[in-house]
């Protein structure tokens, strides 16, 4: 399983908290605690601090120690133990067996995206497959936790309960670094696309640089509005994955691929073609009558656009169906448990994500997220990046803007040395 | 604060605990050497000479029975801490010393005192590492006692706490280089300390008279205060003349014998209404 302390780089990855009690401030125990830590190369976090009213009274403080090694935080535990700072008393996570298939036991702890450890055998380890709104599912044999939905839970898992031995680490003490820390309220029309663009483009190169997954999210109007042929060129140029979508955005990739039209309008010249409105219906069951989008292309059927782009170069795809879709195309997920199980399963690796033009699915996506996974959200309209922002991401950078400038603009930017 | 200042210069009391079983028996600070042993007859001398140059100035000084297989009993200093008529109990990190216990607190128990415990988890060596100055309790932590046995000392007290970090294992307890002299007045060694503890040290005691090198090894600083009389070891000169112009009288009594064992004056001595620089509510 995938180790989303590796994925946070949160810098210091191992912490401890300690408190340090009585008259601190006057005997200078917390500065020279503060100053060991430092000085045995460890940083720290003051989490809360009570000072004394009156000379008697004592006062408290609550400190979180980083160190970049676990050796390292070791060291300087013993250290700043002997001036009475001591690890906050804690005890291992409590659990429950599930007394049922697909119900969580009563008291259960709800997740949210943000790195999260439990307590197990007096040692801290990082629960697995981060996810807002689940259960935390403990290992029979001990030793390893991971968020789990509650769909997915069977009789007699091991269920956290409560909020003993459990730690969050909110993503405002990550280290801020770019983009993604200091615009995570752009979520306006009026802001200079230029830069922002830029800065996506510089992310994505990192993210490929680092090994990690480009996940894009896009909904119809990306064909709609001619973008198609941009999310072909970042698959061909390397920048994209994994691709989430709905039953539309393939099936007006592929309207467009066998007919020249999205919903029966000509991306070539703009106007309703005659029986437009039919052909999205008759690119369905022309893949349809092949089995499958893999088929059309394995027979050459279908020859261009992002599903193509898609088999050609290996990318997985997940689409998720709807109450309202036509046909659906025979790879659309219609059994939602099964479409969100598929997403978890991709989910595992991205460090960013790019989602244009939908609301469901980029909300979807959203819930499934780590929040320490950069998130860029494309939408004409405000509400859906706004929506999105509002998940507790502090890495989303939402545009608000159409999907055709804002790809283009990224498209040449990511060919740009 | 004292209610009768006069009424306690006519009457300080002191526990002592004559040395009939104390030597060289064991090595838990840097002092004590057992290939370097005690001479019984000059121990008892010395002792006999404090208590008698205590008993001379007006104090009251209360004998322990002293107790075979326990050298150290001698360092009544270290049984605990007195505050009214509270016994403090030590949790003294040494096995050795630890069996010293039952004793002290059998005698605090048997003379009116409340015992009281501090928690099982912490070191606290006593009035070795616990002085007041004023109303303010400074403690020496690290070698011998935890800082943690000091703030929860502050805490049932409600008194202010002054944690120091002994930093040299020569000078274990604090009593070994800090001498509170009168509210506001202590005797200090401050290379015995960092730069933290001097810095808390200057900054809560207006006076401080720092000990020279020579004699802080003498241990001048292991000094018993009675009213404006210090009484301090002897080979101690340079302290006693500033103790002089201070205003103090000084008595020398030669206490090799003890230095052996790491302890001097104070460390033979427990005030128990309280030392002169005590201020308590």
């Amino acid at each position: 399983m995938s180790k989303p302390i590796q994925i946070a780089s949160t810098g210091s990855g191992f912490v401890e908290e300690v408190e340090l009690e009585g008259h601190i401030v006057d005997s200078l125990l917390l500065p020279k605690v503060l100053d060991e830590i430092l000085t045995h190369g460890g940083s720290y976090l003051l989490k809360e601090i009570r000072i004394g009213l009156k000379q008697a009274d004592p006062s408290y403080a609550r400190i979180e120690v980083r160190a970049d090694n676990a050796d390292r935080l070791q060291e300087i535990l013993d250290a700043i133990h002997d001036h009475g700072a001591v690890p906050v008393a804690t005890a291992d996570c409590a659990y429950q067996e599930a007394d049922m298939d697909g119900a969580f036991p009563e008291g259960f702890y709800s997740s949210t995206n943000y790195r999260t450890q439990v307590r197990l055998g007096g040692e801290w380890i990082d629960v697995e497959d981060q996810e807002m709104d689940c259960g935390i599912l403990l290992d029979p044999e001990g030793g390893a936790a991971r968020c789990h939905p509650m769909a997915s839970v069977k009789k007699g898992d091991r269920i956290v309960v409560g909020r003993q031995g459990l730690r969050v680490f909110p993503a405002e003490t990550l280290p801020r670094q770019s983009l993604f820390e200091f615009m995570n309220s752009s979520v306006s029309s009026e802001k200079p696309k230029g830069v922002t663009v830029r800065e996506i483009a510089a992310t994505m190169k990192r993210t490929r640089a680092a090994g990690e997954k480009m996940l894009a999210v896009l909904g119809p109007a990306v064909v709609h509005t001619g973008s198609g042929e941009h999310i072909s060129a970042l698959i061909r140029m390397g920048y994209l994955n994994v691709l989430f979508a709905g039953n539309a955005l393939a099936t007006h990739d592929i309207e467009q691929a066998l007919y020249g039209t999205s919903l029966g309008v000509s991306l070539e010249r703009g106007l309703p073609a005659e029986e437009g409105h039919e052909h999205h219906l008759r690119a369905i069951n022309t893949i349809r009558r092949q089995g499958s989008i893999k088929n059309a292309v394995a027979k050459g059927v279908l020859k261009s656009g992002i599903m193509y782009e898609c088999i050609s170069h290996g990318i997985p795809f997940v689409l998720a169906g709807s109450i309202r879709d036509d046909g659906p195309l025979p790879e659309v997920i219609t059994d939602m448990l099964e479409a969100q199980q598929q997403m978890r399963e991709h989910i595992r690796g991205v460090g960013f994500a790019l989602m244009i033009a939908t609301a469901l699915h980029a909300i979807a996506t959203g819930n499934l997220l780590p929040a320490w996974v950069k998130v860029t959200c494309v939408d004409i309209n405000p509400a859906t990046v706004t929506k999105l922002a509002d998940r507790g991401s502090h890495q989303t950078v939402g545009i608000v803007t159409d999907a055709e400038p804002f790809l283009r603009a990224l498209v040449t930017e990511l060919n740009s040395p | 604060m004292h209610t009768d200042d006069a009424e306690k210069m006519r009457n300080p009391r002191i526990l002592m605990c004559p040395p009939d079983y104390y030597g060289i028996e064991y090595e838990i600070n840097p002092w004590m050497s057992r290939s370097r042993g005690s001479i019984p007859d000059r121990a008892q001398q010395q002792w006999k000479n404090l208590y008698e140059t205590l008993v001379g100035l007006g104090v009251q000084v209360e004998l322990m029975t002293p107790q075979p297989g326990l050298p150290d009993l001698v360092f009544t200093a270290n049984a605990g801490v007195v505050v009214h008529q509270r016994f403090f109990s030590s949790r003294f990190r040494h096995g050795v010393r630890a069996r010293e216990t039952p004793y002290f607190d059998a005698w605090f128990a048997g003379h009116g005192f409340t015992v009281e415990q501090l928690p099982a988890d912490v070191f606290f060596e006593g009035a070795g590492d616990a002085l007041f100055c004023g109303p303010i309790l400074f403690a020496g932590y690290r070698i011998r006692s935890d800082v943690g046995g000091h703030q929860y000392l502050g805490k049932i007290l409600r008194k202010l706490v002054l944690p120091l970090e002994l930093v040299d294992p020569r000078f274990y307890h604090l009593d070994t280089c800090f001498c509170p002299l009168a509210p506001g007045e202590a005797i200090y060694y401050p290379a015995a300390f960092d730069a933290y503890g001097c810095k808390v040290l200057q900054s809560h005691i207006p006076r401080l008279l720092a000990v020279n090198k020579d004699e802080a090894i003498r241990f001048g600083s292991n000094a018993v205060v009675v009213d404006k009389t210090v009484i301090l070891n002897t080979g101690c000169e340079k302290l006693a003349e500033d103790l002089r112009s201070w205003g103090y009288q000084t008595i020398a009594v030669e206490l090799d014998e003890f230095l052996k064992a790491g302890g001097s004056a104070k460390c033979l001595t427990l005030r128990l209404d309280g030392e002169e620089a005590a201020v308590w509510d």
